[in-house]
């Protein structure tokens, strides 16, 4: 034992000190100044208004990705005691003294430094030397758009740092296969993976590509498995089912985990409610749940409703009607039938309310014990202020005509008759006797003697209908669709008989007691939903750019500029690092085909075990940029150079791999291996050389002339800010 | 597929497998605890259920054939699952009937005694394949043609396809976003079957009246019908088995949507013709690669090329057969590759022969039928618009063809420009105002794709608005690159104006209008002119000279964001002024028509493009309005995942209950069948391939019935999802009938599954007769079972009259199984 811990003490000793200079230099590149520039840089103005929020618990809705990386960023403000009081209004904006910008960078800053150390272990668990692990390492220290991404509050960084340690992980995992299944250790790495796996997905939704390539690497290594016929059935199975529960199972529990938390932080209602549906606003702390607290339950017959559609798009609205009718002949020359409007009104009015009433009888207030309306029953619904009935009729619909124009009845004597009898259709319900339930429920209108649909078509009228939105009968539709969903929002038993105190009634808050609340899951699974489908204005950006631009760095991103100096902080790349990547990814791609099809005609230039070293290196660092990026050409969403980042840092890590590779199997001769590693240096050099130059738009900290600044700029495309006196 | 399994076990125990792939010696009894399947572990070794099932009851036929399972299959030695396939099989139909010629050779001995075949039995089965053939043939045509000529009215697309039959019969130039070939062959079988263009279609509804139009409906028609041989014919070909290629045949030929499909004027006929043509082809090709470059080699490997340019000429799905047959090409090249016994001029001869059949034949034809679309088109009509300027010279008819216009750009001009990007339009304006709350309430500028006479400005200086510049006493002056000018809008003499405002859609520019009153206007009117591609001096040229126009005040450059206005702006384009000055097509223009008396008009012939310009120039024209066919907000829009539970089926016809309604709906019973049989397949399929990776050797028969279902499944399989899944990432307006090359290979799959699963349960059953019998009865349910399902849904295909389904009177009742079907 002690001659196994002594041995290797001295080789121990030694990566560690590689490890902690390359750590200690990382953190040196990442956190130096940290709390430079204080000024709003670039997209921290996105995030910060997230910070805010998470500081106040408020509720947002942020669709450009799931929550976990948001929260890590709150958690900074949380150490540094941010109360989430700034205004992020502006890029460029002075931070007030109340913001605590070194622990809001804190984070990212850390997971950048930490990339570097994870780069060189990387490449030592893909079996290579740790000159070339080293190389990785000093490769992601240097590159300077890594450095400008992590010093900042922005997420690519961390993203990054998960990704890689998913990666790293998962070797660690495969090599300990070999020696010890089964050990805490091989447990260790392979719950690691799957969590660090969650993780990047948790930040960004592009963390799920590497996911999937940690999972299809997982794979083919479990098909092996399979094949191992040294493993008895039992034992197979249970390699499988460690591995399903590490890699598939848990990293949903624990995205799942994100989102609880999430939803615990933020109890208050917020600027994003409307997005959400009655229900899960109910569930939020301020907002509707003041509204609609205590409101009973069952709606009944004479109960007072405003009803909202469920599908919530241009905006949420409410189904609304006033006393302006529909004119007589619209613009087009077509005939209407000059009944009063109905609408959907994105606002709270008076006007939104409405009467359920039974067909059979005329009173309009609630009987005692309340009569509850159930699934399939036949209602009337009367519009609050002005006592007329809800009515479809065969008439084209004012802007939609191929479907039915709803209107409130009024009877012109002209020998059109009053349709205005609906079929109640629940369609949460579950069973076929459910009650209407206030908020709860998601009804559908049919209407009796035409079987058209209640819907909202969500278009605009014209200046007669004040600009409210177009509801419909729809006659041709039978599936479901959102828009022909609807559910009572605020709701109370109406009381007055007289309509002069029921239009009092009308305009008083609702009020009784009753309480209720939506499951973790059903929050979750509307929040995600949510999520996904919420649509953010594609916009032109003046920076944003096409993937095409990424491989050779056409293209960077003015992140800041001083307000008096010429000091500036861009989002750019060191052009050597870039290309010679993009090089040897391409090498790669050459040589693996090269040998591999020479491998199939039975010529093996490598030994067995180099060769698979080779594949696996190639399956994660170029598979890696490959899943990083090219997905990135599938997208319609404006993009940005820092999207390239994680594939960039794939790239990197091939980098090494592929120079020790032509190093020792390339080149023939000692003198052609010199010559090899002198250029290497060289190159090596010169990167440094770049890299240095390129400091002062890295970390804005010297303000530089306009001749200087034309000097940096390299490239005709790179938009480099000179300020002109 | 337990019966398979534990039947797999017995044979397994009772024919003691070798312990290592060359011996042949009795197994040691350690080797036993291999066999066993990864999923049935705790399954009690083999002797027990040995003594249980391979008893007695095994007859000396099937003993044979275990103890010939001692011999390792050639394939059973692998790793990987690709490395397992055995190559190739026979050529042709005569081939035996197991899937791989290696264990057929060895198994042809032990089968003869059960199977004697001499030679007229033999001629007797081939009789027998071919009658087979012709009556599933029949079948397919007798329902396909059956009340083709109902309704007399034009069906949902007919009214588009139909519609461009009539531009090749007139020779007017259209445009579409789907490559010519579909609606060039239904023009051909339109013009042969006498009917002479002069129907409108104008709507969906609307009678045919004395016009002909069965030719055309009987052509594609005749095209469905024959997906159905075909299907039959890659079953038989990939299963070697004439029930599974039966069932298939039953499964397709009873389908109420193929049938609908195919009863009417559409594309989709065609270009599944051309997809199955090519599976066939492919298939066939495939069996033919033990005898390489012999005819029916070569035949049937261009066969392949020719449909595959074919589909691709129909519609842009047809690059998913396309991406099939590559794949399939590049692993059989691999396999080739493999094989150290050839050289490598045999394999650049292979290499050089697919090259030559699948990509440069195929490319060729493809290439050809744009040549023929050209020639036939080539008189101005309702496509001109979409395409640029030097295109529509070549149409007769249209004001460029032959046109002789004024060369170089003048003050008092007047003038349309054009967008330089594809399908973007003219600069236009018209009298009606920007909305309020949309910008500065002045008048709209858009771009339009029709020529009108809201598309002419005139050019003016932007200093003066003095003198008529018509007037002859004025010299001309030539407008000059960088010159200040002033654009006036020649109907409403406003003048094309942008300022601080925010465009209408695109935020972050700036809002473009028309301005001022009879000229007069202010400084943000002026306009600076610049030529990007300045090789023709200073001057700026009609139609060649590539023109910026950047607004004097704020800088920024005149462009179309290609967005769609609301119904205010009469859902023409958007007109921006952009400051970011990056330089897109979107942000230039060019001259188009030209009038100034003042200078004398030459000839403009030398401006004709070459072909491959036209073909570049159509692609990305037809690319961007297929980009531009995107759902709108509050549609109904059918999504991939409703299609294969057949969720909602396509109105084809009518909708009240006195109207003859057609309805666009799969056989509920066939496709749920097919749903479940993909996971089924996936499911026996993954159970048989972990078997061969835990090195499990299966018995002979078993081992080819699984290279069936790995094999010939799989490359089913694969077609489905190559048919179906890039649907998911398509972000243009889907409906129902792109489902359908789908559905055909998920047909086929079912086919060749249902077949395979149920020999392998009959196979488990021990006695010969009755397992026969199984197999007989399970094949004729299915059979049966979809031929009455059939019988209740055929009114959807062929119509019906009367109450619609909710309405117990009605032909349907009781049918409308789904809520979301409207029948």
């Amino acid at each position: 034992m002690l001659g196994f811990l002594q041995h290797p003490v001295m080789v121990t000793a030694e990566v560690n000190l590689n490890m902690v200079a390359l750590t200690a230099m990382g953190l040196l590149s990442r956190l130096w100044q940290l709390a430079y520039p204080r000024a709003v840089v670039f997209d921290e103005v996105y995030y910060g208004q997230y910070i805010s929020f998470y500081m106040k618990r408020i509720f947002f809705l942020d669709g450009s990705g799931p929550p976990f990386g948001h929260m890590l960023l709150a958690l900074g403000g949380y150490l540094g005691g941010f109360d989430g009081n700034f205004l992020w209004n502006r890029i460029g904006a002075e931070y007030s003294s109340n913001v605590p910008v070194w622990s809001l960078r804190l984070l990212p800053a850390l997971s950048g430094a930490l990339s570097v150390p994870m780069a060189y272990e990387i490449v030592r668990e893909l079996g290579f030397s740790h000159c070339a692990a080293t190389g990785a390492a000093l490769l992601v220290l240097i590159e300077n758009a890594l450095i400008t991404q992590s010093r900042l509050m922005l997420l690519e960084s961390v993203l990054i740092f998960f990704n890689l340690l998913a990666v790293l992980s998962y070797l660690k995992f495969s090599n300990s296969q070999k020696h010890r299944p089964f050990s805490p250790r091989w447990w260790f790495w392979l719950v690691l993976t799957g969590v660090a796996c969650s993780c990047a997905v948790g930040i960004k939704y592009v963390g799920v590509f590497t996911y999937l390539l940690v999972l299809g690497v997982a794979a083919v290594h479990a098909w092996h498995v399979i094949g191992d016929q040294t493993l008895s059935n039992v034992r197979v199975l249970c390699h499988l089912l460690a591995r399903a529960a590490a890699l598939v199972v848990l990293p949903i529990l624990v995205y799942l985990l994100f989102f609880y938390i999430h939803l615990l932080l933020l109890y208050r209602s917020g600027p994003h409610d409307q997005i959400m549906s009655s229900a899960f606003q109910a569930s939020l702390e301020g907002g509707l749940a003041r509204v609609t607290q205590g409101q009973p339950l069952e709606v009944a017959f004479g109960s007072q409703v405003t009803l909202k559609n469920v599908f919530g798009q241009p905006v949420p609205c409410w189904l609304h009607s006033h006393q302006s009718t529909y004119p007589m002949i619209y613009e087009n020359g077509r005939g209407s039938s000059h009944q009063q409007q109905v609408t959907c009104y994105p606002f709270k009015d008076v006007n939104n309310w409405w009467i359920v009433k039974d067909p059979g009888r005329h009173q309009l207030v609630v009987n005692n014990p309340p009569r509850p309306v159930r699934h399939g029953d036949v209602v009337q619904l009367v519009h609050g202020m002005t006592t007329r009935l809800l009515n479809t009729h065969d008439v084209a619909a004012p802007l939609s005509p191929h479907a039915q124009e709803v209107s409130c009845y009024v009877d012109y004597n002209i020998s059109m008759p009053p349709q205005n009898l609906w079929r109640l259709d629940i369609v949460n319900r579950e069973s076929d006797t459910d009650v209407w339930k206030t908020i709860l429920s998601e009804v559908r209108f049919v209407h009796v003697n035409t079987s058209a649909i209640l819907k909202l078509s969500g278009v605009p009228l014209p200046d007669w209908g004040f600009r409210q939105l177009e509801v419909v009968g729809e006659k041709l539709f039978r599936g479901y669709h959102e828009s022909t969903v609807w559910n009572v929002e605020e709701h109370r038993y109406g009381r007055s008989q007289e309509q002069k105190e029921r239009e009092l009634e009308l305009h008083s808050p609702t009020q009784v007691d009753i309480s209720r609340n939506l499951s973790f899951m059903a929050r979750f699974s509307e929040l995600q939903w949510r999520m996904l489908t919420v649509r953010s204005d594609d916009s032109e950006h003046k920076y944003s750019s096409t993937p095409l631009d990424w491989v050779m760095l056409d293209t960077n991103i003015a992140y800041w500029l001083h307000p008096r100096t010429s000091a500036q902080i861009h989002l750019l790349g060191n052009v050597v690092i870039w290309a010679s990547a993009s090089l040897a990814t391409l090498a790669y791609a050459l040589l693996f085909v090269w040998y591999l099809l020479r491998r199939r005609r039975r010529v093996c230039d490598l030994p067995e075990d180099r060769w698979l070293r080779w594949v696996l290196a190639g399956a994660l660092c170029a598979g890696g940029w490959a899943v990083n990026y090219l997905p990135f050409f599938l997208m319609e969403k404006t993009l940005f150079l820092y999207h390239y980042l994680p594939a960039l840092t794939f790239q990197i890590l091939l980098l090494p791999v592929v120079l020790e590779h032509v190093s020792d199997h390339l080149c023939r001769s000692q003198l052609q291996r010199s010559l090899f590693t002198a250029l290497v240096v060289a190159w090596f050099t010169s990167a440094c050389h770049v890299s240095n130059m390129l400091r002062p738009l890295t970390y804005g900290d010297r303000p530089l002339s306009p001749s200087e600044l034309k000097a940096l700029r390299w490239k005709d495309s790179w938009d480099i800010l000179i300020r002109r006196y | 597929m337990l019966c398979a399994t534990s039947r797999l076990l017995a044979a397994r125990a009772a024919s003691a497998l070798p312990a290592h792939p060359r011996g042949r010696g009795p197994a040691p009894r350690s080797r036993r605890r291999e066999l066993h399947f990864p999923g049935h572990p705790e399954l009690p070794p083999g002797d027990l259920l040995a003594g249980r099932f391979a008893g007695p009851s095994v007859s000396t036929g099937r003993r044979a054939i275990l103890r010939r399972g001692r011999m390792p299959p050639a394939a059973g030695g692998g790793l990987a699952g690709s490395e397992l396939r055995p190559r190739r099989g026979r050529c042709g139909s005569q081939a035996a009937r197991a899937a791989g010629r290696d264990v057929a050779t060895e198994t042809a001995t032990a089968r003869s005694p059960k199977r004697p075949a001499p030679l007229s039995s033999r001629r007797f089965e081939a009789a027998g394949r071919w009658a087979l053939l012709a009556l599933v043939t029949l079948t397919s045509f007798a329902t396909r043609f059956h009340r083709l000529d109902q309704p007399p009215h034009i069906c949902w697309d007919e009214t588009h396809f139909g519609k461009m039959g009539s531009y090749y019969i007139n020779r007017t130039f259209f445009f579409d976003v789907h490559p010519p070939l579909g609606k060039m062959l239904i023009g051909l079988a339109g013009y042969l079957s006498g009917y002479d263009g002069t129907f409108l279609f104008q709507k969906p509804g609307d009678n045919y009246e004395h016009h002909s139009y069965m030719g055309m409906r009987g052509f594609c028609a005749f095209l469905g019908s024959m997906l159905i041989p075909l299907a039959y014919l890659t079953v038989l070909e990939l299963s070697r088995s004439l029930p599974a290629a039966l069932l298939t045949a039953a499964l397709l030929t009873f389908d109420t949507g193929c049938l609908t499909l195919s009863q009417y004027i559409l594309l989709d006929p065609i270009l599944m013709f051309f997809i199955m043509a090519a599976m066939l082809s492919m298939v066939k090709y495939n069996s033919c690669a033990n005898r390489p470059f012999s005819a029916p080699w070569w035949f049937w490997l261009s066969l392949t090329g020719v449909n595959l340019a074919g589909a691709l000429g129909v519609k842009f799905v047809g690059l998913f057969i396309i991406l099939q047959v590559g794949w399939n090409t590049l692993s059989d090249l691999w396999h080739l590759f493999g094989d150290l016994s050839l050289s490598m001029v045999t394999l650049g001869k292979h290499l050089t022969a697919r090259i030559l059949c699948l990509i440069v034949l195929p490319l060729a034809l493809y290439i050809a039928t744009y040549a023929v679309h050209f020639m036939v088109l080539n008189k101005s009509g309702p496509g001109d618009g979409f395409f640029s300027s030097a295109f529509q010279a070549r149409l007769s008819g249209n004001n460029l063809h032959n046109a002789s216009i004024p060369e170089h750009l003048a003050y008092g001009s007047m003038i349309t420009v054009k967008n330089l990007r594809m399908a973007i339009g003219y600069l236009h304006s018209h009298r009606h105002f920007y909305p309020e709350g949309v910008g500065a309430r002045q008048q709209q500028v858009t771009t339009y794709l029709h020529k009108d006479y809201n598309n002419l400005w005139i050019i003016k200086k932007h200093n003066s608005n003095s003198a008529d510049p018509l007037d002859p006493s004025h010299p001309v002056e030539f407008v000059r690159h960088g010159d200040i000018i002033r654009l006036e809008h020649k109907e409403t003499s406003r003048n094309l104006h942008s300022h601080y405002h925010e465009a209408p859609l695109t935020r972050k520019h700036y809002q473009v209008t028309g301005y001022g009153i009879n000229g007069s206007g202010d400084s943000n009117d002026f306009w600076r002119i610049e030529v990007i591609n300045r090789k023709f001096g200073n001057r700026i040229k009609v139609l060649r000279s590539r023109i910026r126009l950047i607004h004097l005040v704020t800088g920024c450059v005149l462009g179309s964001s290609g967005k769609v206005l609301p119904k205010w702006g009469w859902e023409q384009l958007e007109v921006t002024c952009t400051p970011y000055l990056k330089e897109t097509l979107s942000s230039i223009w060019n001259v188009e028509d030209h009038i100034n008396p003042k200078l004398p008009n030459i000839s403009l012939e030398v401006l004709q493009p070459s072909f491959p310009e036209i073909m570049l120039e159509s692609h990305l024209v037809m690319i961007r309005g297929n980009n531009g066919l995107k759902p709108k907000d509050n549609e109904f829009t059918s999504k991939p995942w409703h299609w294969p539970i057949n969720f909602q089926g396509l109105r084809f016809s009518g909708v009240n209950d006195t109207d003859f309604r057609v309805y666009l709906l799969g056989n509920p019973v066939i496709w749920w069948l097919n749903l479940l049989s993909i996971a089924l397949y996936i499911l026996s399929a993954s159970i048989f391939a972990v078997a061969v990776q835990r090195g499990a050797h299966l018995p002979v028969k078993v081992e080819g019935l699984s290279q069936v279902l790995l094999r010939g499944g799989g490359q089913l399989l694969f077609g489905w999802m190559m048919h179906y899944f890039p649907f998911f990432l398509m972000g243009r307006v889907l409906y129902f009938h792109h489902y359908f090359p789908a559905m055909l290979f998920s047909s086929m799959l079912t086919g060749l599954l249902w077949d395979t699963l149920l020999r392998l349960c009959a196979w488990s059953l021990a006695s010969y007769p009755l397992a026969r019998c199984v197999h007989v009865l399970g094949i004729l349910t299915l059979l049966l079972g979809t031929a009455y399902s059939f019988y209740l849904f055929h009114p959807l295909a062929y119509g019906m009259v009367g109450p619609l389904a909710q309405d117990p009177q009605s032909p349907m009742a009781g049918l409308r199984w789904l809520e979301s079907w409207d029948f």
